[in-house]
């Protein structure tokens, strides 16, 4: 991954409205060949429509969007065989079997036998898939079917590889292989560009853009937005985080509280300060509190942080 | 134009065609129900015409001759009649479809000329109807006349042979014995094939758009002209069996004489199932759910198929206006071409016009259809 090197996406003052309605405002964000770049941001944020617009399936009403050399916006049909699109709902046939899905995309491609048969078995190898050749896709789980897609996504070389929400409704094994084939893509070359609904996925991410009501809040890698919030995160363990939450609303010098596993995650300006007061709110409320402690952000904690800065309330 | 995109949309296609068969045994077996529905529910042969007789002669030889009529099965004589008004008031309460009236000088006049006049008078209120039983009845008298000029010859043996009665001795050519179902059944496989053709393309890209498939088609480099030419063979060979089995129920169930040539037939089905389901393709590109691709192909193709493409209702006989709408009407070529090649064992030569027509529709159907393809999200 070189940072320095041309883009190989790159989107300026996109915009794409559906009627009344601003999906994408402005948008303008560029990505290094052999990156691993992640679109993160709440349900509407725009990211889907970002990648249907990227992968040519969508024009623009304004702004320009170049991907691998070529002006989506005046050649949408020029950037197809250099890309591979993997939509959010499972695109594939149901009706026809695994290998017959993976023929399908492969022909489209007009990728040679010998190269196809090839990675086919190498692509089913990798997402533990080659006993399920002759099953129908309609009838693998969810996260097959995810794998599948990925599979015939990458059956041809493509340059670039647009992935909206892959790992939605993936089991965390499954996930695990996918990320390992996307790594190995990444060390051959390819660029990949995917959003991400899951925070703890978008950390894996070379860089990443908050995407939020179609503006790019924040685009960096993880290390450097989480190194952007301002304060640090106090990790609060107790068994009724609800109660804890609803205490230390609207205190002065903490941010918003985000529920987890075991407590809460709250955004203080300076944990000196702010352990003692929130002890002592918590224990006027009678809220039960075991140890509160400076820890290092997780990107789920930057994400809300910065949204929350961003967003008017 | 790749061929290895090309191939691999076909057998795709094929592979969901044969994967549901659900689908494939409603293509074939509704064709197979209409043929029968529609073979035996539509029949324009007349049987039982009530006639009134209006015999001003009561003579041997007039009740001879309405004996010809009670003999007959197109006709039933209902009433006799004793003046003239009556007639006409029977026929103005469709006592009768058909009154004759034999003059009272019937025998004598046949005697001496050799020929009589008989009048018959239709009741036209339904124009088809009476233009039936006017044949039937023309037929009925030719009959007659015939048979008196040979009584005649025998009564004076062969040196007066030259008394034969005047008659119209009318041939019916390419469909002897009148039967409506040789007609009709050539025009309803015509009509057939119209329907499910259009209904089988019809979904092929709104099913695509409907189950999210078309989304990952179209970020492929396939390009709409190969997406609709591997798309519609399968569709086509599918076509080609349905023809087939209407038509080989036309010739071996239903009896309707074939005397066109195979090659005929085949070329000129297969124009015709281009342009059905190039339509039926046109429909679904450019709505994009199937229910909605489907209502509008079967609105768009039963309407005109039944009533504008001459399978019942004869276009010569339409106002010019109505006339006119026909010519757009694709299924009237094809049901003007399976009529000749069945019934008069017409060559494409002398079928060039509606060929031609065909051909031009065929082509700017399946023109269309390609454009109005977008490879594009809304």
């Amino acid at each position: 991954m070189s940072p320095d090197a041309p883009p190989v996406v790159a989107l300026d003052g996109v915009v794409k409205r559906f009627g009344e309605r601003v999906a994408v405002d402005g948008l303008a964000f560029a990505v290094a060949p052999g990156e691993i770049f992640g679109l993160v941001g709440p349900d509407g944020a725009g990211k889907t429509t970002t990648l249907r617009m990227l992968a040519g399936l969508l024009p623009p009403d304004a702004g320009t969007i170049r991907v691998a050399d070529t002006d989506v916006v005046a050649a949408p049909e020029a950037v197809k065989a250099r890309i591979s699109y993997m939509p959010q709902r499972f695109g594939l046939y149901e009706e026809l079997t695994v290998a017959e899905n993976i023929r399908f995309y492969a022909d489209l491609f007009e990728v040679p036998r010998r190269v196809r048969e090839e990675r086919t078995d190498r692509l089913l190898a990798a997402s533990g898939m080659t006993a399920f050749r002759a099953f129908r896709a309609g009838k693998l789980s969810g996260g097959m079917k995810q794998k599948l897609g990925l599979t015939c996504a990458l059956v041809h070389t493509p340059d670039i590889v647009l992935l909206d929400e892959p790992t939605t409704g993936v089991d965390p094994v499954s996930r695990r292989e996918f990320w390992a084939i996307l790594y190995r893509l990444r060390a051959e070359g390819v660029t990949i560009l995917l959003s991400t609904a899951y925070l703890d996925e978008a950390e894996r991410c070379d860089r990443l853009a908050l995407l939020s009501a179609g503006r790019v809040l924040h685009c960096d890698t993880p290390a450097a937005l989480k190194a952007r919030m301002p304060g640090a995160v106090l990790a609060i363990m107790t068994g009724s985080g609800r109660a804890a939450r609803a205490a230390l609303d609207g205190q002065e010098g903490v941010g918003r509280a985000l529920l987890v596993g075991g407590g809460l995650h709250v955004v203080v300006d300076d944990p000196a300060r702010r352990i003692p007061q929130i002890r002592a709110s918590l224990a006027e409320r009678s809220v039960p509190v075991g140890d509160i402690a400076a820890i290092a952000p997780g990107v789920e904690d930057v994400f809300m942080a910065l949204v929350a800065d961003a967003s008017p309330r | 134009m790749r061929a290895k995109r090309l191939l691999a949309i076909a057998r795709k296609e094929v592979l969901q065609i044969v994967r549901d068969p659900r689908s494939l045994m409603i293509a074939l077996l509704m064709p197979f129900l209409q043929m029968f529905l529609l073979g035996y529910g539509i029949s324009l042969d007349l049987k039982h015409v009530p006639v009134c007789v209006f015999d001003r002669e009561r003579s041997q030889t007039s009740e001879d001759l309405v004996a010809r009529f009670e003999a007959s099965a197109y006709f039933a004589v209902t009433r006799r009649l004793s003046q003239y008004a009556e007639l006409t008031d029977a026929i103005d309460r469709r006592a009768c479809v058909l009154a004759l009236v034999i003059p009272p000088d019937f025998s004598e006049r046949l005697a001496a000329d050799g020929t009589a006049p008989v009048q018959a008078i239709l009741d036209a209120t339904d124009t088809n109807t009476a233009t039936i039983a006017y044949g039937y009845a023309a037929n009925v008298l030719a009959r007659y006349s015939a048979e008196i000029g040979e009584t005649e010859r025998a009564r004076q043996g062969e040196t007066a042979s030259l008394f034969v009665p005047v008659e119209v001795d009318s041939r019916v050519w390419f469909n002897e014995d009148l039967e409506s179902r040789n007609f009709i059944i050539p025009g309803l496989v015509a009509v057939i094939l119209a329907l499910v053709g259009a209904q089988l393309t019809a979904l092929t890209i709104a099913r695509e758009w409907e189950r999210g498939t078309m989304e990952l088609l179209i970020s492929t480099p396939v390009t709409a002209t190969e997406l609709m030419v591997g798309k519609l063979a399968p569709y086509l060979v599918l076509g080609w069996a349905v023809s087939v089995l209407c038509l080989l129920l036309a010739v071996f169930w239903f009896a309707v004489p074939f005397r066109g040539t195979i090659g005929t037939i085949f070329v000129t089905t297969t124009l015709f199932l281009l342009v059905v389901i190039g339509i039926g393709y046109l429909v679904s590109a450019l709505i994009r759910d199937q229910l909605g691709a489907s209502q509008v192909a079967l609105i768009a193709t039963i309407l005109p198929a039944n009533l504008l493409s001459g399978y019942i209702f004869p276009i010569d006989q339409m106002p010019a206006a109505v006339q006119a709408i026909t010519y757009l009407v694709y299924t009237r070529y094809y049901v003007e071409i399976v009529k000749a090649v069945f019934l008069k064992g017409s060559g494409l030569a002398a079928l060039a016009l509606p060929v031609v027509f065909l051909a031009v529709y065929a082509a700017a159907v399946l023109a269309l259809a390609a454009l109005a393809f977008r490879k594009r999200l809304r």
